[in-house]
């Protein structure tokens, strides 16, 4: 029944490890061909390959773990997805229904342990029931603000003495569950009055553009208004990163014309962030003369952690809409914006070209380099994944997005080991698409047995590991903080990382001097149907900046290893 | 502030631990609990009370909202209504107590619904200010055992949770 239904959901790819509770459903499996089923070598990898698909795609990526081990594995996983709000189901193996409550082998509360970190859970109390629960896993993963949800499916139900019939349920109604629609039309009136008087506004995009497909909508109001566009880490590609009008996306690293127009703005249009305190730094500090329009599906981010203004409950798609056709309806005009686009060009141009300094010759390159060269040789049109630490934040600042879906990363659980499965789930179901992971040699080893499932499936995807021999991101806080004692930040004995690769069957290549940089990755990049493991030596003691001044205001921020504003 | 929210939820297993669980995981608070099924089997109604200023309050009743378990909620306080618990009380009976505190339980409307040579066992229903006025006027030296069953709350007049 499970394989039927998932075949008429229309799931194509499911990502899981087998075990003695789910024994049953691999078995029909086996036995059928419309689902296929990736075998990973960790069930975490599951969780994270279904999520990279989810993001890149935009559907519910979907994992199946058997009973304890299996599932506590993939808690992890669910936790990431739970935090940026990634459609996923997760196919729970349980122990035998009498068994339950018993510590029978095997047996974990997978609800129990989930509870927190999904958006649903359900247990299968009769085979009977398993389409329409399965119906609902997916209804409620994927609307309105989408999540993780788990279905946990005791053996027994999976074997039933009796048959069943299967008929797939095409609708699902649910009387305590109704995902939001559009937002008040006079709260949205309200916003609009805003838009039309503001001097020093701004446009603040989050991840709930992407996720809820609505960047086209967002890029015509920004064209419309002429406002500045900046985003948050999980809006990257919600709007054009090379269009004149974006100024970057904000926060702890954001870029220092976002932080500092957010400060001075006197409005903040934001649709589909959730101000989280990466995002805002203190909010007792936090954009002090600015109105706050707020937008999300979920009322319960709205004036979570800031006040806000005018709060809008509804789709970012409907409300963008509404917004353009009153837009287009309000007489009188708006305010020149331009000596406000002269101030935030002035705070661009105070920043530009002395970011970073890029290394020459033999030296060791700086990662921020090294990203601007994979953006070159990528045209800037690939997936980008990444794991997370320094290296994460130096690839968001230098790999410009122009297209929604292509930045994958983990957010809001910052998640080391989420990159390799995460950017296999993107290539697997995108084969035709560059699909890069920036990574660091601490995070890879998180994950890396998956080189075999690469191995395995033909997984071709393109591997730039910043290796700086560091916990660099860790080491970044303790030379900040700790007076550059680095605590268990210097990873030791690392792996001769060309063989290590080698020995899964894949390609790898080293890069340790500027001078090789670009030509190596041309050639990683010609070897379109190989994984290709590039070791990149970098610089170790390089620092992400901007960076905000902890418990300061969003224009707070340290520049470099001796500046702040 | 002190505030009364009644939940219509679904009346399926795992459904209060969720209820419950939020209220841990997003430290808010719990004073009383208190859940039953109602008329419709499929449904449970659960009455907490909880404080805190206006922002956690809007923050508890959206998070609530969201579980999808929770079918309907209201917030008591925010309108007329009716609060009541009920409490047993066993206390030291013996002596010249015996009169004093059947005197107390009938100042309070209370009942004396059991009886031993040394010990009386009293049942008393009100709002929780009433109950914490009686079991002061007893006197902590008599309380053997006490057992309150926390809040629940109907709103007064017209207003209706159901379906
Ligand atoms: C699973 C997990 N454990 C610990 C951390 C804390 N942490 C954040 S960044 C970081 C260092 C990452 O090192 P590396 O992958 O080499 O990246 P780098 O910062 O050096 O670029 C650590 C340990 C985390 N984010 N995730
Ligand atoms: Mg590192």
């Amino acid at each position: 029944m499970i394989t039927r239904f998932l075949a008429d959901e229309g799931v194509e790819y499911m990502y899981g490890y087998p075990g003695g509770a789910a024994l049953h459903i691999y078995d029909a499996i086996h036995r059928q061909d419309k689902v296929h089923h990736v075998l990973v070598r960790h069930e975490q990898a599951a969780t994270h390959m279904a999520d990279g698909y989810a993001r890149a795609t935009g559907k519910p990526g979907v994992v199946l773990v058997t009973s304890g081990p299996g599932a506590t594995n993939a808690v992890t996983g669910i936790a990431t997805a739970y935090m940026d709000s990634i459609p996923m189901v997760v196919l729970c193996g349980q122990v035998m229904s009498h068994l339950i409550g018993e510590d029978a082998f095997q047996e974990t509360d997978i609800i129990g342990v989930t509870r927190p970190i999904v958006k649903h859970s359900f247990s299968i109390k009769h085979p009977a029931d398993i389409p329409m629960v399965l119906k609902k896993a997916f209804h409620i993963a994927t609307t309105g603000r989408p999540g993780p949800v788990v279905v946990d499916i005791p053996k027994d139900m999976t074997a039933p003495t009796e048959k069943y019939e299967y008929v797939y349920p095409k609708k699902v109604k649910m009387r305590s569950y109704t995902p939001v629609g559009r937002g008040h039309s006079g709260q949205i009136k309200k916003a609009v009055d805003l838009m039309q008087k503001a001097k020093r506004p701004i446009l603040f995009g989050g991840g709930g553009l992407v996720l809820g497909e609505s960047t086209e909508l967002f890029q015509q109001l920004a064209k419309k208004l002429n406002f500045p566009v900046t985003t948050s880490l999980m809006g990257i590609g919600a709007y054009p990163q090379t269009d004149k009008q974006s100024i970057g996306w904000l926060g702890m690293h954001g870029s220092f014309e976002a932080n500092q127009a957010m400060h001075h703005s006197d409005l903040v249009v934001c649709i589909g962030a959730r101000f989280d305190d990466r995002a805002t730094n203190n909010t007792a500090k936090f954009c002090p003369t600015a109105k706050i329009v707020h937008v999300d599906v979920d009322p319960s981010s709205i004036g979570k952690t800031i006040r806000v203004d005018v709060p809008i409950v509804g789709t970012a798609k409907s409300v963008l809409e509404d917004m353009l056709s009153l837009l287009d309806e309000v007489e009188g005009e708006r305010p020149d914006l331009s000596e406000w686009w002269k101030q935030i060009e002035d705070w661009h141009a105070s920043r530009t070209g002395r970011l970073y300094e890029p290394a020459e010759e033999n030296e060791a390159m700086k990662p921020q380099q090294v990203v601007e060269a994979v953006w070159k040789v990528t045209k800037g049109q690939a997936y980008v994944v990444t794991d997370v630490g320094q290296h994460q934040m130096f690839a968001a600042q230098y790999y410009l997005f122009d297209k929604p879906n292509r930045w994958i990363t983990s957010g809001g659980l910052g998640t080391m080991g989420f990159g390799l499965p995460a950017a296999m789930g993107v290539k697997l179901n995108k084969p035709d698409e560059e699909v890069v992971l920036i990574t660091g040699e601490g995070s890879f080893q998180m994950m890396m047995q998956e080189l075999s499932t690469c191995s395995q499936y033909g997984i071709p995807v393109k591997i730039i590991n910043l290796n700086n021999q560091s916990l660099g991101m860790v080491r970044q806080w303790q030379d900040l903080n700790y007076a550059s004692r680095h605590a268990q930040s210097y990873v030791e004995s690392l792996p001769d990382f060309q063989k290590l690769v080698e020995s899964y069957g894949h390609v790898a290549m080293k890069i340790d001097k500027a001078d090789d940089l670009d030509a190596v990755l041309e050639k990683a990049f010609a070897l379109k149907d190989k994984l290709v493991f590039v070791d990149v030596y970098v610089d170790p003691r390089e620092h992400v900046y901007p960076m905000q001044v902890p418990q300061g205001s969003m224009k707070d921020m340290l520049l470099s290893k001796t500046e702040r504003t | 502030m002190r505030h009364i929210i009644s939940i219509l939820m679904e009346n399926e297993a795992g459904a209060l631990s969720r209820v419950v669980g939020l209220f841990s995981q997003r430290n808010f608070n719990i004073e009383t609990l208190n859940v039953a099924p109602t008329d419709d089997p499929t449904l449970s109604r659960l009455t907490v009370t909880t404080v805190g200023d206006d922002r956690i309050i809007e923050q508890i009743t959206k998070q609530l909202n969201k579980l999808i378990d929770v079918v309907k909620l209201v917030d008591l306080t925010e309108g007329q209504h009716i609060e009541r618990e009920m409490l047993l009380v066993k206390v030291k009976a013996v002596g010249a107590q015996r009169a004093e505190v059947k005197r107390t339980t009938e100042i309070f409307r209370g009942q004396i619904i059991d009886v031993t040579p040394s010990i009386y066992t009293i049942q008393l229903a009100g709002d929780a200010g009433k109950l914490d006025a009686f079991i002061n006027a007893l006197g902590s030296n008599t309380l053997l055992e006490v057992v309150r069953t926390g809040v629940s709350g109907i709103a007064r007049g017209e207003k209706v949770l159901s379906l």
